[in-house]
């Protein structure tokens, strides 16, 4: 009505044709600055869409093309709740790993920062669609460039561990599809504006609409389920996860441990709760206890770790796994909880990976064991990490422990004994915290920190602004509860 | 009527081309010009112009049907065969001395798709399906001098006629078995209740001589020598047109003679579904070569067709004509490419992305279509199937036993897409002077026609309702 194009829009096709034009920029240093332009002009329309969130804004956020109408279908977009949180995650990390990386060099550097725009297209797809097919396609979609980036600039073991990746993840999508299509034929017709008439629809509305049988939803409720716990990755699904984070450029890393695990969570607070309710009671211990068990022994596991990389993989798995207890914890605080944490874990371990990568950059080292000293050489540096590795644990202050401290109180209200078991999980992430910056942040140097300098400006300011929304967002969370707040009340009350 | 009559006419000219042309490249371009006036006159007889219905109009006694339905269908497979002669048109001038005549059997074998989507009797299935085999038994032998395309085509030729005779016993009980005694597909009266068992016997026969032709498991044991040891121009010929051509008769087949008695034989399509799915993606994951790896994936798309099979309704029809137009312009597509590879194994591919980036981009589009990822042609025809399946409302699980298989798929189909772009090449894969610029073009074509039928289907299925 007016509206000449709606922020959902902007957010799905900026990125695209950014994308496209990276691929015919022949110059390096040209498509990096066109690929960091680009990232910041979203990041500005994300920001601007934050003033207008109100109902009575509903025509800016709201867009529906005709597509497909006949098999009930339409392009239906809408950036609103949770989605509109994450699509602001989305678009706050590409900025800062482009910034973080700007130094690092490419091969083929525009299709490089042409495939990571075209992720951020898919994932913004994934976070604005309202309609099952869309988001099903684009679930698919975001996939396909994070494929290629690894596998071509990752390690030397990149392709076998990539393709696993590929594997479990495209297995339980096509689990997920059929699920869809089950649920699609139980929804009942759907009216378009030109008329047609389609005998089922794959609108998000009719499939919380749908009157499955308890039994029904009780099966279909895996088929979804398996999907986005590949994705997160919870356990027993995670088995993916360490080798691909080992063996990824950093950067795609960081868009995979920092956004693409939430489209799990996403997935699993917009599509499957709402659409299975008569399931959830039923599967809600099982899954709450496989989520606590993945806790411990993610934690466990990243004790032990000598490989930096890894470490920080096993305890993203513990961290989500927490987020996706408390998400069956169905209760308001458990909610607004995982709603902020999930953007503060994607915040922190994007800084983390940063960290990471400048130190393997240097040394050539990611072995904690061979490091040391790093604190007299760079200090700059120590700082910025010390900062994100006690955001990490969820020391008060930081931004998650405002999140982590909901999501306990969540589980708390749930159950006791998974509380104090999930809990532990903050002593062994201090344990495996406070280890990795002893041992690489202090000591004597050796020969292989000896020369370790430290940190250029681009990357002092990529870790700064994170350090800033650590602090920010642990002082002041308000902002954030606020913007989630009626997507959680809606939630709750299914 | 347009089709059967222009191609059977051209045939017969490309055949007597031979004789008063000389020049080696001229049948290629009169087979092209061919194509395109055959696909226009298809397409004026589907009225896809909107200036009144243009036909030929015999009276055939009701022996032939023309709907839309058909009609969309052979438009995608002349458009595929339009698509076939200008990737690979070049190609078949290598294969041997007598181009003229290749280019005039592959006008036959359209004659006999024609007939076979058209068919309303049982007799003119049978005709249908001899002209669309013979040539192809000499096609399959063209390479005169390698023993491997002379092994094949015998194979070849003695399993189909076995095949043949085995689907005629199967129309003669069905002919003898139904109560008005008729040859009419929709005729065929067999009362309420089980089946006769001479109709239950005629059905068997029918389904495995189907089988056979559409390579569906447990028939499909000549496919992949037969695919491996043609000249692969051809290959790529028979495991799409010809082959999709087998399904839309079988459906046409089921739904139309035994649709009312569909719970009787369901079964044995699911038996026939299931296995196929797993003997075609489990071998395929082990092959080297590949020819011989499309050979088997060829097995494996068409356990999804089967789908088709199985369910027997709109959804289902719309989507084998989806699926046969992606899963045929991706397989032409890979085939064109693979000609030109100096090496057939998996390796030979290793580092294409270097060279050719170009082809090395349509190719993944290709696999990524046969794979079944959003955005391309293969998914929207894999879900349509899946959605007809379903939709049937029994043996669910049998969907979610597809997708398994589909998601094994992917393992072979990436490992070329990992050979061309993380691979580093170790010999000149691909000749240089063999790639020219309308070969490109021509290519990119295809692949955008893919995407074009993963955003928007409708323009496919929108002809089959004219």
């Amino acid at each position: 009505m007016g509206t000449f194009i709606t922020f959902p829009e902007l957010l799905l096709w900026l990125p695209l044709l950014i994308a496209l034009g990276c691929f015919f920029i022949k110059k390096e240093s040209v498509t990096k600055s066109f690929a960091l332009l680009g990232s910041l002009l979203v990041l500005a329309i994300a920001i601007v869409s934050l003033s207008y969130t109100s109902a009575a804004f509903k025509t800016y956020n709201d867009v529906n093309y005709i597509w497909l109408s006949h098999i009930g279908t339409s392009f239906y977009l809408s950036l609103e709740g949770a989605g509109r949180l994450l699509a602001l995650l989305t678009a706050v990390c590409f900025p800062i790993i482009f910034i973080s990386t700007y130094k690092n060099s490419y091969k083929n550097a525009n299709a490089f920062y042409g495939l990571m725009m075209l992720s951020q297209c898919g994932l913004m797809g994934v976070f604005v669609a309202k309609d099952a097919l869309v988001f099903y396609f684009f679930w698919e979609l975001a996939l396909i460039p994070v494929y290629f980036l690894c596998s071509r600039w990752g390690g030397e073991k990149s392709i076998q561990a990539t393709f696993k990746f590929f594997v479990y993840t495209f297995t339980g999508s096509l689990l997920m599809l059929t699920g869809i299509i089950y649920v699609y034929l139980h929804t009942g017709t759907r009216a378009f504006e030109d008329g047609t008439i389609a005998q089922h629809s794959f609108a998000l509305q009719s499939f919380y609409n749908t009157t499955l049988t308890a039994g029904e939803q009780g099966w279909l409720f895996w088929l979804f389920f398996v999907a986005f716990a590949i994705k997160m990755p919870v356990f027993p699904f995670h088995s993916w996860q360490p080798d691909t984070y080992d063996q990824s450029p950093t950067s795609v890393t960081m868009v995979l441990s920092g956004i693409m695990v939430k489209m799990g969570l996403f997935g699993v607070i917009r599509w499957l709760i709402p659409v299975f309710p008569l399931a959830i009671p039923k599967v809600t211990t099982l899954v709450m206890v496989l989520c606590i068990a993945g806790i411990i022994y993610a934690s466990c596991i990243a004790m032990v770790q000598d490989n930096l990389k890894k470490l920080v993989a096993y305890s993203s798995i513990a961290h989500i796994g927490l987020m996706c207890a408390a998400v069956f914890a169905m209760n308001e605080i458990a909610l607004q909880g995982v709603m902020i944490q999930m953007f503060n874990h994607g915040i922190n371990i994007i800084g983390l990976w940063i960290v990471i990568d400048i130190i393997e950059k240097q040394t050539g080292i990611k072995n904690m064991s061979q490091l040391g000293g790093i604190a007299q050489k760079a200090p700059a540096l120590t700082i910025m990490l010390v900062v994100i590795a006690f955001a990490n644990i969820a020391l008060p202050l930081t931004n998650a422990f405002v999140g982590e401290f909901m999501l306990f109180t969540g589980v708390f209200k749930y159950s006791l004994w998974m509380a104090v078991i999930s809990g532990t999980s903050v002593i062994l992430a201090g344990v495996y915290t406070l280890n990795m910056l002893q041992k690489v942040l202090y000591g004597n140097t050796n020969a292989v920190t000896e020369n370790m300098k430290d940190i250029s400006l681009n990357q002092k300011l990529g870790l700064g602004l994170i350090v800033v929304m650590v602090f920010i967002f642990g002082i002041y969370p308000q902002p954030m509860i606020e913007l989630t707040k009626t997507a959680v009340s809606v939630l709750v009350s299914k | 009527m347009n089709a059967i009559l222009l191609t059977a006419v051209w045939g017969v000219v490309m055949m007597f081309s031979g004789v008063f042309i000389k020049s080696k490249t001229a049948p290629k371009y009169l087979a092209i010009a061919g194509i395109i006036i055959i696909f226009i006159a298809n397409l004026l007889e589907l009225n896809a112009f909107g200036i009144g219905v243009l036909h030929v109009n015999i009276d055939t006694k009701e022996m032939l049907n023309i709907s839309s339905f058909n009609l969309s269908f052979l438009a995608v497979v002349f458009a595929c065969t339009l698509l076939f002669f200008l990737l690979s048109g070049s190609d078949i001038e290598k294969v041997g001395d007598d181009v003229s005549e290749y280019f005039g059997l592959i006008f036959f074998v359209l004659c006999g798709v024609s007939l076979v989507s058209t068919y309303n009797t049982l007799l003119l299935l049978f005709i249908g399906i001899e002209i669309l085999s013979i040539p192809l038994y000499i096609l399959t032998g063209s390479d005169k001098r390698n023993l491997k395309s002379n092994e094949a085509a015998l194979k070849y030729f003695l399993m189909g006629a076995f095949s043949t005779g085995i689907l005629l016993m199967g129309i003669a009980f069905i002919y003898g078995g139904n109560n008005n005694g008729s040859f009419y597909i929709n005729n065929l009266e067999m009362g309420e209740g089980p089946m006769p068992a001479m109709i239950a016997v005629g059905l068997v026969f029918m389904v495995i001589a189907l089988s056979f032709k559409v390579s569906a498991a447990p028939f499909h044991f000549w496919t992949p020598d037969v695919y491996d040891g043609a000249p692969t121009v051809f290959t790529s010929f028979m495991s799409t047109i010809v082959k999709v051509a087998g399904f839309f008769a079988f459906v046409r087949l089921f739904e139309n003679a035994f649709g009312k008695v569909q719970p009787q034989w369901q079964n044995l399509i699911v038996f026939i579904t299931v296995l196929t799915l797993l003997i075609g993606n489990v071998t395929a994951v082990f092959q080297q070569s590949v020819k011989r790896m499309l050979a088997y994936s060829s097995i494996a798309q068409a356990g999804f067709m089967m789908l088709a099979v199985f369910a027997l309704n709109n959804t289902a029809k719309e989507g084998l004509v989806l699926y046969a137009a992606a899963y045929s312009i991706a397989t032409i597509g890979i085939f064109a490419v693979l000609i030109k590879m100096n090496d057939y194994t998996i390796d030979g591919f290793n580092g294409l992305a270097k060279t050719q980036p170009q082809l090395a981009l349509c190719t993944t589009v290709f696999l990524l279509s046969l794979t079944g990822i959003p955005l391309t042609g293969g998914f929207m025809s894999k879900f349509f199937m899946l959605s007809a399946a379903a939709e049937t409302g029994t043996r669910f699980w049998l969907i979610i036993v597809a997708v398994l298989f589909a998601a094994i798929s992917a393992y072979y189909y990436f490992r070329v897409i990992q050979a061309m772009y993380f691979k580093e090449a170790t010999t000149v894969v691909i000749d240089e002077k063999e790639i020219t610029r309308g070969f490109k073009i021509t290519l990119a074509i295809a692949a955008v026609l893919i995407i074009a039928i993963g955003i928007y289907p409708e323009f496919i299925i929108g002809w089959m309702y004219h």
